[in-house]
């Protein structure tokens, strides 16, 4: 009985894990890097997981109007008093209510680009209303409007060796979501919330929202964004070497 | 030590805040269903830039934190999930060698013909008197013993699994039955908080039991094996 046992739990552990073990190199390219840490390894190990067993197109769930509610507003809350690299010009811009301000759209793309709030307030918009679930615990419902980041992407046309997008902000965090988020139905360059522009407190006058991941990714204060072919973790100023996982959807 | 290990990350996490709320949206500027007194975070240093954020509704607001948090999530989560991968890998395994060896149906589960009331009186007041039989190096489980051991295999450790999916924007996205099933995020983190508490309590319990019914023979069999 014994005997037996084992080896029918043999086989299918075995079974299990070859079946695993497909499923997580199917498709998998380039993962972010560990630098040897086992923090970062399980942090793949699960962006791994969720690439191979989840589908890609899901979306998040959409509330109604009613549902919306109270947001805090925490991290910056304006670049223009936080003593950052942008914070100067971030001021310059405001004085101005961001006419001038200009999102500039490089790297791998055949049409590099700089687009103004107005510019795309003028392109096909998408309005959701959708839960902000912060990583310290708190959540939020909002109504968000914005431009798909995919046309954005497919304006400025993304070349074929494209991988990862880039984010700096002005307040001087750099972030990137890979290809699968960037082209993502839900994933916005948001310059409305609640039928309003987005205020500064909020990321105003253009935020990320990244609705498959915890609040962190969806950034505020958008100045730039880059395409690449290779992974950047952003240095001093990206989530991975502040301690932080690149990857949150959790 | 998975086990361990998720159970400080997740203490740490529920320090950064430790408010608890029931449905989809809980946040500093709307009401608790529970506060805990568990760190410097739990009163609130204080908002500014107070306004209205919807027409038409001037209970919907905005404000601006202006104090410094509490915050380890950055390890603590990681390490969480780190953990919750080996926990549930093991489990998953530990749960099917225990239903393929019958070692659940024949040692674990409490035959129904003694769950009735006067069985677990006896075994309840036994217990409460510290009149526990000692320990006999195998599986040979009282009544009270695999009822506890049953509610943590069965309900509070695969509901602490369930709800932790639950709370993920990621896996919620593409199951969203998992997350109308508790009734929302912050339901789920709720629940997820009371299992904890549950698999806390039969920990300590557990742990007491094992010192007081003989702790070196029991060291040796959940270890090196019965001393024959």
């Amino acid at each position: 009985m014994t005997r037996r046992l084992f080896s029918r739990r043999a086989a299918l552990v075995t079974g299990l894990a070859g079946a695993g073990g497909y499923l997580l190199t199917r498709n998998l390219g380039q993962l972010p890097p560990t630098y040897g840490h086992i923090l970062r390894m399980a942090d793949n190990a699960t962006y791994a997981a969720h690439r191979a067993l989840l589908s890609d197109e899901s979306l998040v769930r959409e509330y109604t109007h009613g549902d919306i509610s109270s947001f805090p507003a925490i991290g910056t809350t304006n670049p223009a008093d936080a003593g950052r690299s942008g914070s100067e010009l971030f001021s310059t811009l405001q004085r101005n209510a961001f006419a001038d301000w200009r999102l500039s759209v490089e790297g791998l793309v055949a049409r590099p680009m700089t687009v103004s709030v107005a510019d795309l307030k003028r392109m096909p918009s998408r309005t959701q209303i959708t839960r902000h679930t912060c990583e310290e615990g708190w959540s939020a419902i909002a109504e968000w409007t914005g431009v798909p980041l995919g046309r954005i992407l497919d304006a400025a046309g993304i070349l074929p060796e494209a991988r990862w997008v880039n984010f700096k902000t002005y307040d001087d965090w750099a972030d990137s979501i890979d290809l699968i988020d960037a082209l993502h139905p839900q994933t916005l360059l948001a310059y409305g919330m609640n039928g309003r522009d987005v205020t500064v407190p909020h990321g105003g006058p253009v935020r990320l929202r990244v609705e498959r991941q915890l609040g962190y990714k969806s950034l505020k204060f958008i100045r730039t964004i880059v395409v690449s072919s290779t992974f950047d973790d952003g240095g001093k100023l990206g989530s991975i070497q502040n301690g932080w996982s690149w990857y949150a959807g959790i | 030590m998975a086990c361990l290990a998720l159970a400080v990350t997740g203490y740490v996490m529920l320090m950064t805040h430790p408010r608890l709320y029931w449905g989809e949206v809980g946040n500093s500027l709307t009401p608790a269903l529970l506060e805990l007194p568990i760190s410097r975070n739990h009163q609130h240093g204080g908002w500014q830039g107070q306004e209205a954020i919807l027409d038409g509704d001037p209970s919907v607001i905005s404000a601006n934190r202006t104090f410094e948090i509490f915050n380890q999530n950055g390890w603590g989560r990681s390490l969480h999930f780190l953990a919750a991968w080996i926990a549930v890998l093991t489990g998953l395994g530990y749960l099917l060698a225990g239903v393929m060896s019958g070692h659940f149906r024949r040692h674990v589960l409490p035959p129904t013909a003694h769950l009735g009331p006067r069985h677990v009186w006896v075994d309840l007041t036994r217990h409460l008197r510290l009149q526990v039989p000692r320990a006999t190096g195998g599986p040979d489980y009282g009544l009270l013993q695999r009822v506890a051991y049953s509610v943590v295999l069965f309900v509070a450790l695969p509901l602490a699994v369930v709800t932790g999916l639950a709370m993920s924007p990621r896996v919620t996205a593409a199951v969203p039955a998992l997350s109308s099933l508790f009734g929302g995020f912050q339901s789920a983190r709720t629940i997820h908080f009371a299992a904890f508490v549950v698999l806390t309590l039969f920990t300590l319990g557990h742990v007491f039991m094992v010192a007081t019914t003989g702790f070196t023979r029991h060291m040796r069999g959940m270890t090196i094996g019965e001393k024959r």
